[in-house]
């Protein structure tokens, strides 16, 4: 165990030269230095908002269940099968038909062709599942189906959510997926979350709908409340523009009113909508619907041809930017719900960086004095390998931009604890060795030689826990057990090369002496 | 040589007892789980007007009537921990902020806001347990197929013995159970089946060794020729904790805390309780001859 070639030395020599290069590279702040890599500060350091959000997919299921209700009606009226008593509760949708027919509609819905289920080619299997219940069938959304829509709106939901938070212009947010329901938000740097939060709360569902006072209407009609009063107004379902047909809006001062409006501006489709709609109703008031409310509901004077248009309701120009803001980046499939927040000011994340890093000094020079007092001329080597380890580990850190965290920093100084507990059965091993063998080359070897299996023993259930935390923790944890995990390798590669080439160069120098570990 | 083995019995009744006044502490008296666990929000405020104190802070929160409340002094006078549970009340942090703002000016900073959901908190708690869990089954398997099953376990039971201890600390001085702790107590678990597997090692090579001695002398040598290792690196490990403890900041106290119990009883237990399971178990040359053939 104690030969070194030249070779292994030249490369222990340059490995730990380029760690320590590398790691050198956090202190400087330039960019055309040949390795610009940098360890990247957690939230909990840097200071921001992390936000976990989760996609409220309810009202997506019961509208999809909704738009079947027509397009099975009239797939079945082709057969002369009349359905009835369509209700949709609780997710499910349930409807009943003739005895007689029960056995066509249920053979229907099997039917891997039938042109009920467009999802079988596709996906090899049914989008709903049916199950009969007394005299009426309950469809549901199948396993499948329901993932297939929980996707789609989380990719939907992604996007939005980008593109929000882009026009606020927050610094390098960092914007993913989390199953197949949730978006985690990680907002570095941002200490009031207000703002976002309230952004993303809202879908920002627009619709331009006629107020009608008959109940006749074809469509029919919903009472709906204002926005900042109480009072309600009875509102056709009738869409006649909706969010999707806007290019643009911005907030505006109309210069008559003195009052903070957003303008808008409508696409092709949308312009000849409008432009027809306020053709023909005028006089009459046009509600405008945000997330079932209503901002307004101004009375048409006019036909309004150019596609453009105001809308007011008592802004201020906080609140007519983001209402601009929400209809320039478009509606939410569904709601979004915040389940978890952790926000951390900046003063204190550079609190945190000063307490664990004055923490990391203090506990590495007690360390390292205890290891001298009780080694000696050992102990040095030790510790030289011990600061080459922390060099090594943050380069490694540094190569693969790694997240570093407080328990992160914490992994740092417990892995300068742990790391010398493998010295440490090297050379108390040595000691044994000592007081029976009195050839120094010969008690260092077997010194090595019979401490090896206690140490990866050791080494590999400590890098055990870690790589659950890594795969089972979340956040912090992560941070920490990457820290440890990494720590154990570069613990391995000090003891191992550096502090046993120290070791076999300085008892080559000292064959003869009486050495003493 | 120190006689560790006089005291086997003595340390096994102590063990015994304390493992069973944690579960019954465990049981009756819960852990204190703070709201990665439980939900609900935390906030963590520093005051610039050292004339607010926590009862004249907790009187202006129940104001709002946000239920059960607890405000406490965070490391110093003037920061400020305030937990309570959070009945998704949607704005609840804007409106904390503008009643503060009305009672006492703009005197406070908000450092820190947490607010984990129901969802997500039973979500937490189980990944922890699952992780736990993990950790320990596959280390049980690690040190079957390195050693024999005695020796498994041996140090499973050192290590259930330093996870329920050190658990039942937690909830004897109510102190927070939260993720970070979770970590703490993989790394107990890591730290603790490391002290153990360097003496189980040296037991099989004495065994090997010394084909006359028995099992209940031959445990003290190994003890005692890995002795020194063992409290240098207990030593050295705890250096570090304590400076963690003591100047990492407030963040990671629990952290540290639960680490610098569990070193302890991880020390402790590989000496008392893995060794002791050899003796009772009656482990002798012959359990290991299987394994040299």
């Amino acid at each position: 165990m104690l030969y070194f070639s030249k070779l292994r030395i030249i490369c222990i020599t340059l490995i730990s030269l380029f760690f320590i290069f590398i790691s050198s590279s956090n202190l400087f702040n330039s960019n055309n230095f040949l390795f610009d890599k940098k360890i990247n500060l957690g939230l909990d350091l840097q200071g921001g908002s992390y936000l976990l959000l989760e996609i409220d997919n309810t009202p997506v299921i019961e509208q999809k269940l909704q738009n079947q209700i027509i397009s099975l009606r009239n797939y079945f009226k082709e057969q002369k099968i009349r359905l009835n008593n369509f209700k949709i509760t609780d997710q499910s949708l349930s409807f009943s038909v003739k005895k007689e027919f029960k056995e066509v509609v249920l053979n229907e819905f099997q039917n891997e062709e039938s042109s009920i289920n467009p999802y079988y080619p596709r996906f090899k299997s049914h989008q709903f599942d049916i199950i009969e219940k007394e005299n009426n069938f309950i469809i549901n959304f199948s396993r499948q189906g329901l993932v297939e829509l929980k996707t789609s709106s989380q990719d939907q939901a992604l996007e939005i959510v980008r593109r929000r938070i882009d026009e606020i212009g927050t610094n390098e947010p960092n914007i993913l997926k989390r199953g197949n329901d949730r978006i985690l938000v990680e907002l570095p740097g941002l200490d009031d979350p207000m703002r976002i939060k309230s952004l993303l709360g809202k879908t920002a569902n627009l619709t331009f709908r006629f107020v009608t006072n008959n109940n006749e209407d074809s469509f029919g009609s919903e009472k709906l409340k204002y926005e900042d009063t109480n009072e309600e107004a009875n509102v056709s379902k009738r869409i006649i523009l909706s969010g999707e047909n806007l290019l643009d809006a911005q907030p505006r001062m109309n210069s008559e009113t003195n009052e903070t409006v957003v303008s808008f501006t409508l696409d092709r489709v949308g312009a000849k909508r409008f432009g027809k709609a306020t053709s023909t109703g005028i006089g009459k008031q046009l509600a405008i619907v945000l997330d079932g409310k209503i901002i307004s509901a101004p009375v048409i004077r006019d036909t309004i041809a150019s596609g453009s248009g105001q809308i007011s309701g008592g802004f201020t120009f906080q609140s007519a930017t983001d209402l601009a803001l929400l209809l320039r980046s478009g509606a939410l499939p569904a709601p979004l719900n915040i389940i978890e927040e952790r926000t951390v000011g900046p003063d204190l994340g550079q609190d945190s960086i000063n307490a664990g890093i004055i923490a990391l000094i203090i506990g590495f020079v007690l360390v390292i004095f205890f290891i001298i007092f009780k080694y000696k001329i050992f102990g040095l080597i030790t510790n030289i390998a011990l600061i080459i380890n922390l060099f090594l580990l943050v380069g490694i850190l540094t190569i693969f931009e790694a997240t570093l965290t407080l328990p992160g920093i914490a992994g740092i100084i417990l892995t300068v604890g742990m790391a010398v507990d493998a010295n440490v059965l090297i050379f108390e091993r040595i000691k044994e060795e000592l007081k029976n063998e009195k050839n120094n080359l010969i008690a260092f070897d077997s010194g090595y030689t019979k401490s090896r299996t206690a140490i990866l023993d050791a080494n590999i259930t400590t890098l055990l826990a870690a790589i659950i935390l890594f795969f089972m923790g979340s956040g912090p944890i992560k941070g920490f057990s990457l820290t440890l995990g990494v720590g154990i390798f570069t613990t391995l590669f000090s003891v191992y090369f550096i502090a046993r080439l120290l070791t076999v160069i300085y008892i080559s120098r000292n064959k003869e002496r009486d050495i003493r570990v | 040589m120190i006689s560790f083995n006089k005291y086997y019995n003595k340390f096994n009744i102590l063990s015994l007892s304390l493992v069973s006044i944690s579960l019954l502490l465990l049981i009756f008296k819960g852990l204190n789980f703070g709201i990665d666990f439980k939900g609900g929000t935390l906030i963590e405020l520093r005051s610039n007007d050292n004339k607010i104190n926590v009862s004249t802070l907790r009187d202006n929160l129940n104001q709002l009537s946000l239920g059960d409340i607890s405000v406490k002094n965070f490391g110093n006078e003037t920061d400020f921990l305030i937990k309570f549970e959070n009945d998704s009340k949607k704005n609840v942090i804007e409106e904390i902020k503008s009643n503060l703002d009305k009672s006492f000016g703009n005197s406070f900073s908000f450092r820190r806001v947490e607010n984990v959901g129901p969802k997500v908190s039973a979500e937490l708690l189980k990944s922890g347990v699952i992780a736990i869990s993990i950790a320990l089954i596959l280390m049980l398997i690690y040190i079957w197929i390195r050693f024999e099953w005695q020796f498994s376990l041996g140090a499973i039971l050192a290590l259930f013995h330093d996870v329920i201890v050190t658990l039942g600390l937690f909830s004897l001085l109510s102190l927070e159970i939260n993720l970070s702790i979770v970590a703490a107590v993989l790394t107990i678990v890591g730290y603790s089946m490391n002290d153990t597997v360097v003496i189980f090692d040296r037991v099989r090579e004495n065994l090997r060794k010394y084909s006359d001695i028995k099992i209940y002398e031959l445990t003290n040598i190994s003890i005692n020729e890995t002795l020194s290792r063992t409290l240098i690196t207990s030593i050295t490990t705890l250096l570090a904790l304590f400076s963690i403890f003591f100047f990492g900041g407030e963040i990671l106290k629990g952290f540290s805390l639960a680490m610098i119990f569990g070193v302890i009883f991880g020390t402790y237990s590989s000496i008392y309780i893995a060794n002791t399971v050899l003796v009772r178990l009656n482990v002798s040359q012959k359990t290991i001859l299987k394994e040299d053939k």
